[in-house]
C-alpha cells in the first residue's frame, strides 16, 4: 500500500511538533525515520494512524485522501501501528488483548479458542513466541513488545508503522524483527521504522528521512556512515565513541558479598554474588534481559520484594534490611530500567519529576515547605543543561517525548554527589546525540570518584562505559572480564559458556 | 558466534512453590476461633434455642428446630472453624475458595444466632426473606455503580439515582394507578441523573467525586421540592401508588426455605436476578464487556484500535442511570407504596460499597449486597428479639466490612486503573 504525506502541521497550543512534514511511502518500501528526542517522530505517526488530529495537512492512501477521526478508520484503511508506549491492556490475558478491537465470537459471546489459536498462528509463522493465556501484566517488557508487535501483525496491514519497536528487545530478537520486516515488505506491505540504533536503521531501511525539530531536513540513503547519519540529524558532529580516560579506581565503595535472592514463589532469581565496585570505577553488567539483572538493581536499591540473602555495603555500611529512602539518603542514585513505571510519576510536572527524590531535603524545602523557587531554579538548571526537550519546566512529564523523559530521569539521578550510581538501560531511547552527552555525564561521574554500575543489554554502550564487564547468567556472575574481551567471546559467556 | 541463546526452561533447577496463604483464609480461621471461644463461653447453658424453618403457609413445612443454645454455638462455630481449615487447604491447592467460605459464612451465623437469640425463637425463613428485600436496591444500586466505574467513570450518585428512580415510579404510578407503568417510568428518573453525570465527567471532565455528590443533593433537592409542593398535600392523586404483590413461581416457590425466600417475590426481585446474570455474563463473556472493562483499564489502548471510549464511557453511564432509577422503584411500588422524603436513606452509598467490597464484580457485588442486607435485617429482628448486642453495632457491618476490605484484609482490592479520570484527546 501506498502511503503519502502532504504538509502535515501539528500543533500543541502555539508549539509546533510537526511543521509542514511531507512524506512518501510506496509500497513494499522501508522508511526509517531518524530524528532526535521531541523531533516529533512519535507525533507524526500518530497523526498517521488517527490518535492526534493534524491541525493542517493531508494524508493519502494508495492515492485516495482520508480523514481519520480516530485509529478505528486509520485501521480500516489498512494502517497498522506498534507503539512506543505499550498500549496494551494490562489485566488481560494475550489473547484478550490481541482480539481486542477486533473481537472473535460465536454468536453472543466471545470466542476465546479463535483468538488463542489466532494467537498461536502469528506466533509460529513469525517465531515470536507467547503464551496466550498469560496475562499481560505477569510478563517481562520484552515479551510485552513481542505482544504488540503480534498484535499489529494480525491484521495484516497494509500500511505498518513501527515506533520503536527494538528498545526492549535482545538483539536476537531485533535481529528476527528485522527478517519479519523483510518478509512484510516481500509481501508489499509498506512500513515506516523508527529506532535510535544507526546499526538497526542501515540494515532495514530502503531510504531513510531525518526530522529535525518537526520538519524534514533531509533523505539519507542505507550506504551512509554513521557519523553521516547522526551529523544530520542532530546538526553537527557527533562523537560515537565515548572518550574515557585510563581509569583510576580507589578503595572499594560498593561491596557485594554472598548476596542470593529468591522470588515470593521461593524461586532462586540471584545466586551468590560476589563483586565490588571502586571510587571511580564503571562496572558493566552485560547479559541476556532476563538473567537477573532487573532484580540485582532492585535488590541494591532496596526495593526488591522477594527474598534477600547475603551482604551489600556502601562505604562500609549495610544496605540490606534499609528502605530505599534511607539507602537513597545515604548517596546512591538510582536510574530504573522502566522509566513510565518506576521512574517518574506521569501526571507532575516535569520540574516536580527532576526533584523527586530531595523535594524534603534543604535547600528545596524547610520545615515541611516547599520552596517553590529554588526548585524552579534548580529544575531549569538541569533542563539546560541535559537539554531536555519541553515545553517548558511546567508541563506535565506525560507530554515529553519517551528520549526526553529518560534524560529527566538521568538528570534527577545524576544531579546530586553521589557515592553509587546504579543505571539500568541508562540510554534506552536516547538519540545519538544524547548518548553522547549522557556517557559523558557518566564517566565524568567516575571522574569525580563515584562507584558506578551500569546494566545495559547494548552491548556497545557495555563497552563504551566500562573498566570491567560482570556476565549475569541465569542469576550467577559467570564472569568478570576487561573491556577488551572480543564480541565472540563474550557471546559465549553471555549464553553461559566459560572456557575453563 | 551472535548473541546468546535464552536459557532453557526445562534446565531451569526444579523448585517446589507453594502459594501463600491467602489473607481471607487467615481471617476466616481467625474469625472461626473467636466465635467458638466467645459465643461458646457467652452462651448461658440451661437456654434452648429455636430456629424456625417455614412461615407457616408453606404446603410443605418443615418443622421447628429446637436445640439447646450453648452447645449448638459451639458445634456451629466449630464447624465454621473448619470449613476455615478447608479454605486452607483448598488454597494449598490452589481450589476455589468460595464453597468453604459460604459454609463457614452459613455456620458462622447460626454460632452467632444461638448465642443472640439463646432463650427465645427466631424465624430463619423471615429472616432471610426480609434480608433479600432490604438487598434489593443496595443490588441494583451496585450493578449501577459496576456498570459505570468498569468503563470508567466514578459513580458517586448512584443513591439520586435510586430517590429520583424511587420518585418517579411513585408518581407516574400513583397517577396511572398502573404500578407496572410506574416500573417503566422509574429507569427514567435514573436515566436523567445519569444523563447529567455522563455529559459533565465526559464531556466537561467535571471532577467525578464532587459531581456525583452535587448530583445527589440535586435529586434531594428536587424531589423534596415536589414531594412538599405537590406529593404531600395532594396524597390521593400524586402519591398512592398500587404495589406489586409477591408472584409465587410453581413448584419453586414449594421448595422448603429456598422456595419462600428466592421464588414467592414481586416481579422487581425477579428483574433483579435476571439484571445481575445479565450484566455477569455481559461483562465477563461478551465483545461488549471485555471493550468496557479495556476502556475502564487502559483507555488510550482501546483508542489504539479503533474503540470510541467516550461513547462506550457515556452509554455505560446511562445504563447505570436506568439500572438504579429501576432499583429505585422498589423503594415504592414494591414495597411501602407511597414515596417519602429522602426515602432512600443512603442505600446508594451503601450499594458503593458493595460495588468495592464486591471488587468490581457482580456476582461480589450482588453476594456483598445480601450480607448487607442480612446484617441490616438481623439488626431489626433482633432488637425485636431482645439481644445483647445494641442495635447501633450491627448497623455499622456495611462500612465496617468495607473498611476492611479496602483495607486488604480480604485479599487485593483493585478499582480499574482508568477509573475516574476522564479521557481527553488532542
Ligand atoms: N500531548 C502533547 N502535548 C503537548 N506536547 C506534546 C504532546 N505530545 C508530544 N508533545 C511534544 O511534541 C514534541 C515531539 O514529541 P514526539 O513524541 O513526537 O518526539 P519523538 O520524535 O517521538 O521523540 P523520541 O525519540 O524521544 O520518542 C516533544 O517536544 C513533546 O514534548
Ligand atoms: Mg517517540
Amino acid at each position: 500500500m501506498k502511503l503519502e504525506l502532504r504538509n502535515i502541521t501539528k500543533k500543541f497550543g502555539d508549539f509546533a511538533a510537526n511543521e509542514d512534514i511531507s512524506l512518501i511511502v510506496n509500497p513494499g518500501e522501508i522508511v526509517a525515520l531518524l530524528g532526535e528526542n521531541g523531533a516529533g517522530k512519535s507525533t507524526l505517526m500518530n497523526v498517521v494512524y488517527g490518535l492526534l488530529q493534524p491541525t493542517s495537512g493531508e494524508i493519502f492512501v494508495n492515492d485516495v485522501q482520508e480523514d481519520f477521526e480516530g485509529p478505528g478508520d486509520a485501521m480500516t484503511a489498512g494502517i497498522g501501528m506498534v507503539h512506543q508506549h505499550f498500549m496494551l491492556v494490562p489485566p488481560f490475558t494475550v489473547a484478550e488483548n490481541v482480539m481486542l478491537g477486533h473481537e472473535h465470537t460465536k454468536g453472543a459471546f466471545l470466542d476465546l479458542d479463535a483468538a488463542r489459536s489466532e494467537v498461536r498462528r502469528v506466533s509460529e509463522a513469525y517465531n515470536l513466541q507467547v503464551d496466550p493465556d498469560a496475562l499481560v501484566e505477569d510478563l517481562p517488557v520484552g515479551v510485552q513488545q513481542r505482544v504488540e508487535i503480534i498484535k499489529a501483525l494480525v491484521r495484516d496491514a497494509g500500511v505498518l508503522i513501527l515506533d520503536e519497536p527494538t528498545a526492549v528487545l535482545t538483539p536476537q530478537e531485533t535481529d528476527e524483527l528485522l527478517g519479519i520486516m523483510r518478509d512484510l515488505k516481500a509481501k508489499g506491505t509498506s512500513i515506516v521504522f523508527i529506532s535510535h540504533k544507526l546499526r538497526e536503521v542501515q540494515a532495514a531501511a530502503d531510504r531513510i528521512v531525518v526530522i529535525r525539530r518537526g520538519r524534514v531536513v533531509g533523505e539519507a540513503s542505507p550506504e551512509a556512515t554513521k557519523a553521516e547519519l547522526a551529523g544530520m540529524m542532530v546538526g553537527r558532529e557527533v562523537s560515537l565513541t565515548v572518550e574515557k580516560p585510563p581509569g583510576n579506581p580507589g578503595e572499594p565503595v560498593l561491596q557485594v558479598s554472598d548476596l542470593s535472592a529468591a522470588d515470593l514463589e521461593g524461586r532462586p532469581i540471584l545466586r551468590d554474588l560476589n563483586f565490588e565496585v571502586r571510587a571511580g570505577e564503571i562496572l558493566g553488567v552485560a547479559g541476556v534481559q532476563g538473567n537477573g539483572q532487573t532484580e540485582l538493581a532492585e535488590v541494591l536499591t532496596g526495593l526488591y520484594e522477594g527474598e534477600v540473602t547475603g551482604s551489600i555495603t556502601m562505604d562500609g555500611k549495610e544496605l540490606t534490611g534499609r528502605t530505599p529512602r534511607e539507602i537513597l539518603d545515604g548517596g546512591l542514585g538510582y536510574v530504573p530500567e522502566d522509566r513510565e513505571h518506576d521512574g517518574l510519576i506521569s501526571s507532575f510536572t516535569v520540574t516536580e519529576n527532576l526533584v523527586l527524590d530531595q523535594f524534603g531535603n534543604a535547600p528545596y524545602s524547610s520545615g515541611g515547605v516547599l520552596k517553590s523557587a529554588v526548585i524552579d531554579k534548580r529544575a531549569d538548571e538541569l533542563i539546560e543543561e541535559f537539554d531536555v526537550r519541553t515545553q517548558g519546566a511546567a508541563a506535565p512529564v506525560s507530554s515529553l517525548s519517551g528520549g526526553n523523559k529518560q534524560k529527566v530521569v538521568m538528570a534527577r539521578e545524576m544531579s546530586r554527589e553521589l557515592r553509587v550510581l546504579v543505571a539500568s538501560q541508562p540510554t534506552r531511547g536516547v538519540d545519538v546525540g544524547s548518548i553522547e552527552f549522557l556517557h559523558k555525564r557518566i564517566v565524568s561521574e567516575r571522574e569525580r570518584g563515584a562507584a558506578v554500575l551500569i546494566i545495559s543489554s547494548e552491548l556497545d554502550e557495555i563497552y563504551a562505559l566500562s573498566d570491567r564487564i560482570a556476565v549475569m547468567y541465569r542469576g550467577a556472575i559467570i564472569g568478570v572480564v576487561g573491556p577488551d574481551t572480543s564480541r565472540d567471546e563474550m557471546g559465549l559467556l553471555m549464553a553461559g559458556v566459560t572456557n575453563d | 558466534m551472535s548473541v546468546a541463546e535464552a536459557p532453557a526452561p526445562e534446565a531451569l533447577p526444579e523448585v517446589h512453590i507453594v502459594p501463600p496463604t491467602p489473607r481471607l483464609v487467615k481471617v476466616l480461621i481467625g474469625l472461626g476461633i473467636f466465635a467458638v471461644v466467645v459465643f461458646g463461653f457467652f452462651t448461658p447453658s440451661g437456654e434452648d434455642v429455636t430456629f424456625q424453618l417455614a412461615l407457616g403457609e408453606e404446603a410443605l413445612a418443615l418443622p421447628d428446630l429446637t436445640l439447646p443454645a450453648k452447645i449448638s454455638a459451639i458445634a456451629f462455630s466449630a464447624i465454621a472453624l473448619l470449613a476455615a481449615v478447608g479454605g486452607l487447604f483448598a488454597a494449598r491447592k490452589e481450589r476455589a475458595l468460595w464453597p468453604y467460605s459460604t459454609v463457614f459464612g452459613i455456620f458462622f451465623v447460626l454460632g452467632f444466632l444461638s448465642w443472640a437469640v439463646a432463650g427465645s425463637t427466631i424465624n430463619l425463613v423471615g429472616l432471610l426473606q426480609g434480608s433479600l428485600l432490604l438487598a434489593v436496591p443496595l443490588v441494583f444500586g451496585a450493578m449501577s455503580g459496576i456498570l459505570c466505574e468498569r468503563a470508567g467513570v466514578i459513580n458517586i450518585a448512584i443513591e439520586g439515582q435510586l430517590l429520583t428512580g424511587a420518585f418517579m415510579a411513585a408518581v407516574v404510578a400513583s397517577l396511572t394507578q398502573n404500578a407496572y407503568l410506574g416500573l417503566i417510568a422509574a429507569p427514567l428518573g435514573g436515566l436523567f441523573i445519569g444523563l447529567l453525570l455522563a455529559v459533565f465527567a465526559i464531556k466537561y471532565w467535571v471532577d467525578q467525586v464532587i459531581l456525583g455528590v452535587v448530583l445527589n443533593v440535586l435529586a434531594v433537592g428536587l424531589t423534596s421540592f415536589f414531594y412538599g409542593r405537590l406529593l404531600a398535600p395532594n396524597q390521593e392523586t400524586w402519591n398512592s401508588p398500587p404495589t406489586f404483590s409477591p408472584i409465587a413461581i410453581p413448584v419453586l416457590s414449594d421448595i422448603p426455605i429456598v422456595g419462600p425466600i428466592l421464588f414467592n417475590q414481586n416481579i422487581v426481585v425477579y428483574l433483579m436476578y435476571i439484571i445481575v446474570i445479565v450484566i455477569n455474563v455481559a461483562l465477563f463473556r461478551t465483545k461488549w464487556g471485555l471493550r468496557v472493562r479495556a476502556v475502564g483499564e487502559h483507555p488510550q489502548a482501546a483508542d489504539t484500535v479503533g474503540i470510541k471510549v467516550n461513547s462506550v464511557r457515556f452509554r455505560n453511564v446511562l445504563l447505570g442511570g436506568l439500572v438504579a432509577g429501576l432499583g429505585g422503584a422498589f423503594f415504592t411500588v414494591a414495597s411501602v407504596g407511597a414515596f417519602g422524603k429522602e426515602m432512600t436513606a443512603g442505600k446508594g452509598f451503601i450499594a458503593l460499597a458493595a460495588v468495592i467490597f464486591g471488587r468490581w464484580k457482580p456476582m461480589g457485588a450482588l453476594a456483598a449486597a445480601l450480607f448487607f442486607g442480612f446484617a441490616d435485617n438481623l439488626q431489626s429482628v433482633l432488637s425485636i428479639i431482645g439481644t445483647p448486642i445494641p442495635s447501633e453495632f450491627m448497623l455499622m457491618t456495611p462500612y465496617l466490612a468495607t473498611l476492611l476490605a479496602v483495607a486488604g484484609l480480604v485479599g487485593k482490592v483493585r478499582a480499574p486503573a482508568a477509573d475516574g479520570i476522564p479521557y481527553k484527546k488532542s
